[in-house]
């Protein structure tokens, strides 16, 4: 019974989040193209109606999806059967994967049960989330290679160095908000974010961490691959390494694409802008009494702990959507890069910069 | 005894290094012509190494319409609307180079207040041509709202030549001996308007991209093609005053009335692609500038000749009297037409690229030999710019990155039906 229950209960938190990151990222084919036409004085898509009703081309997303399964699955005849077929599957399943380590909640009671809203309570959450993160490449790597074409090739090429080089990055900028946290576990990370500095300023990542941060977002950007970072793809230049794709095929790098912006954008936040934290709220489990609102100036708004979990997955979907929004207006302002910059940036410029924060911050953190 | 090894087939293409430990090789790579920045148009072959281009070789001809032959067998005016698909987006300087070395056959010149159109129309068509150019350069370069803004800001001005002849990108918009028609009411404030916005835009794009540290980077110094090789390769326009060298037929070899406006040739000294961007940006500021002056100066007057061998009569007198009729008739029938005296010439004008050139051959066609003159053309020769550029890239993008190779082939304007006509 207990088991039966637990599993229930497990199930219920992955659906909620596949449900979360998989209309995040199906919004966001639709916001792809409605952002950049608001941005270039166009109307974007705005057609599709369902029953005449057209809400400024939200069902694009859908007609999109059922244009991708029904087009004709193109192989080529040269392609590695095999490998062609599984490299869309290794590039969308692992980055599914790493959203479980985010915490989109702290705790709720329901009946005498805790849960955790947490799909995985490991300790090693971050290195998860990197390793399960760099898994994705694999894919890439593997349809340019395939593919057995010159330009999927360059572009699988550029995939592996990129992500690699960036990795690097990450890696090192990580290891900042970890030393001052002093976990690798997200939830944890995110619970101490909701404590005040100064009495009155929540120590959320971007504020004890801001040179991570900034390191962070470009370095970020570049491993999902999209403009200026967007090489592998490079359309203009080599095409890309999907170039050989079609249909859904074609769609599950794209998705997994999406899904690796709600993700980077789900770590940003966890990260560096205090999780689900909504500043000065309080749930039961934090306050040891009656959650709610508690603000520097001592006055107080009693919640019960549902409205609190309603109110920061709210905060949670919110901050995610402008950190959507800022990848969408960074991918639709900039040219890309070339190879060799990219490379020189990442060696040169972000990973002295980031051993220069570890130091930073372990000089900081000893003289406290 | 000797044995001659043969090369195994696939080793024939690729260039092995002599490093025996780790074995690297020479990657040959067609880009095009079904590639997304060669337009469908053009074929570049890439050796690389790595990502470098070592060797490039460029092959044209994928757009040839016989365009040059097919004017032969059009009467002279007939063979305008096949200039407007050369450089189809500044299609209104294609017609003015054509039609004014026909009239140098004729010896004719025509009216001021048709010089001063053409003029105007010129250089509105060339801010069409550039902005495009650098609209299409930045978007090949992954920044695509720049691309958009161009295209909007080259939406005023086609607005203008529908507004003047009917067509946005096909204009048709000189005659012969003049022009079509005279400009529209209210046109000249439109095209303040239109210019107002096109500064805006060209504003909006400087700010996206001039100081762009990544754009800088990806093209300063990339695809550099300097003075004296861009003048042996035969380079001109925006190209070849980007590498320093003051050359422009419009100052040069003075033509229509551009001595009547106060403008400057824009050269750059590096002749690289951050150099042509910066030229083309600001030679769209001397071209709104022409034109601005030159629209306060227009003189009153008819627009074109008044010769009826030459012009159609008015539509009111083709409807209205046999005179005018028969005149319509004498000069649209088939065997009739305008009458050009034996002889060629050459008339150079300044294109969107560059030094587009007309050399036209009239010679009595079999039959009708009577008085020596022609109604159609012997021979049109194009003396496209964009070819001698094309024949530049190599130069250009050896030594490069194949990344580079598309803002150094964006830089140079290439328009396939210039090209290969």
């Amino acid at each position: 019974m207990l088991l039966i229950v637990e599993t229930l209960i497990a199930l219920g938190k992955i659906a909620f989040v596949l449900a979360f990151v998989f209309s995040f990222a199906i919004l966001l084919t639709w916001a792809e193209r409605k952002q950049p036409a608001l941005m270039q004085d166009r109307l974007g898509a705005n057609r599709a109606p369902i029953f005449g009703l057209r809400l400024w081309g939200i069902f694009h997303s859908i007609a999109e999806t059922f244009k991708l399964v029904f087009k004709e699955d193109f192989i080529p005849p040269a392609a590695s059967q095999f490998a062609f077929r599984f490299a869309p599957v290794v590039a969308l399943f692992p980055v599914l994967l790493t959203f479980a380590v985010i915490p989109f909640g702290n705790q709720l009671e329901i009946g005498g049960r805790v849960i955790l809203l947490q799909v995985l309570n490991i300790n090693v959450g971050i290195l998860f989330l990197l390793a399960f993160g760099s898994l994705g490449v694999y894919g890439i790597v593997l349809g340019g290679w395939a593919s057995n074409n010159k330009y999927s090739l360059l572009g699988g090429m550029r995939a592996v160095a990129q992500t690699i080089s960036y990795e690097v990055v990450i890696g090192l900028t990580i290891i900042g908000p970890v030393m001052v946290y002093g976990t690798l576990e997200l939830g944890d990370m995110v619970l101490m974010q909701n404590k005040l500095l100064f009495g009155w300023l929540p120590m959320w990542g971007v504020v004890v961490q801001p040179l991570a941060f900034l390191l962070f977002l470009p370095a970020g950007i570049a491993e999902t691959k999209r403009t200026p970072f967007d090489l592998p793809e490079g359309e203009s230049e080599i095409i890309g390494f999907n170039l050989e794709y079609s249909g859904m095929r074609w769609g599950m790098f794209f998705l997994g694409e999406f899904i690796e912006l709600v993700v980077l954008a789900g770590l940003l936040v966890t990260l560096f802008f205090g999780g689900y934290h909504v500043p000065y709220l309080y749930d039961s489990f934090e306050l040891s009494g009656v959650g709610g609102f508690v603000f520097p100036w001592g006055a107080t708004i009693p919640l019960a702990d549902v409205w609190v979990v309603v109110l920061r997955i709210c905060s949670f979907a919110a901050k995610i959507a402008f950190f959507l929004w800022l990848q969408l207006l960074v991918r639709w302002t900039l040219p890309r890069f070339r190879y060799d910059q990219l490379m020189r940036v990442g060696w040169k410029i972000m990973i002295p910069l980031a051993l220069l924060n570890i130091a930073l911050t372990g000089i900081v953190l000893l003289a406290l | 005894m000797e044995t001659k090894t043969k090369t195994p087939p696939e080793e024939q293409f690729f260039f092995t290094t002599d490093e025996p430990e780790f074995k690297t090789k020479e990657m040959l790579l067609n880009m095009g012509p079904s590639h997304p920045a060669m337009h469908g148009i053009v074929k570049i072959a890439v050796k690389l190494q790595g990502e470098l281009v070592m060797d490039a070789d460029i092959e044209i001809g994928y757009l040839h319409r016989a365009m040059e032959k097919t004017c032969e067998d059009c009467t002279w005016n007939q063979a305008t609307i096949y200039t407007d698909r050369l450089n189809y987006v500044s299609p209104i300087i294609n017609n003015v180079g054509y039609v004014m070395a026909v009239e140098k056959l004729l010896g004719i010149e025509i009216p001021p207040r048709g010089q001063y159109l053409r003029t105007i129309l010129s250089e509105l068509s060339r801010i069409a041509d550039h902005m495009t150019c650098i609209g299409a350069a930045a978007m090949e370069m992954g920044a695509m709202t720049v691309f958009l803004y161009a295209m909007k800001g080259r939406e005023f001005l086609y607005e203008l030549f529908e507004d003047y002849c009917g067509a946005r990108v096909t204009t048709n918009a000189t005659r012969v001996g003049g022009m079509p028609a005279d400009l529209p009411d209210g046109w000249i404030d439109k095209m303040h308007r239109a210019l107002k916005e096109e500064r805006k835009i060209i504003k909006e794009i400087d700010g996206l991209l001039t100081c762009n540290r990544i754009f800088y980077d990806r093209i300063k110094g990339v695809g550099v093609m300097k003075a004296d090789d861009a003048i042996s390769y035969g380079f001109t326009g925006p190209c070849l005053r980007a590498a320093g060298v003051e050359y422009d037929v419009r100052k040069n070899f003075p033509y229509l009335v551009y001595d009547q406006a106060d403008w400057s040739i824009v050269v750059g000294t590096e002749g690289d692609n951050f150099d042509r961007y910066l030229v083309r940006m600001e030679e769209m500021e001397q071209s709104a500038r022409i034109c601005e002056q030159l629209v306060k100066k227009i003189p009153d007057g008819p627009h074109s000749v008044s010769d009826k061998h030459i012009m159609l009569p008015d539509k009111e007198n083709t409807y209205g009297n046999i005179e005018g009729l028969m005149n319509h008739f004498k000069l649209i029938m088939h065997g009739h037409g305008i009458r050009v005296p034996s002889g060629e010439a050459y008339q150079a004008v300044e294109g969107g690229n560059g030094e587009l050139g007309f050399y036209v051959v009239s010679h009595p066609i079999e039959g009708e030999e009577e008085d020596g003159c022609a109604s159609r053309p012997w021979r049109v020769r194009v003396r496209p710019p964009c070819l001698h550029l094309v024949a530049g890239i190599p130069h250009m993008i050896k030594g490069d990155m194949v990344a580079d190779v598309i803002p150094s082939f964006g830089s140079i304007n290439m328009i396939g039906g210039e090209l290969d006509r």
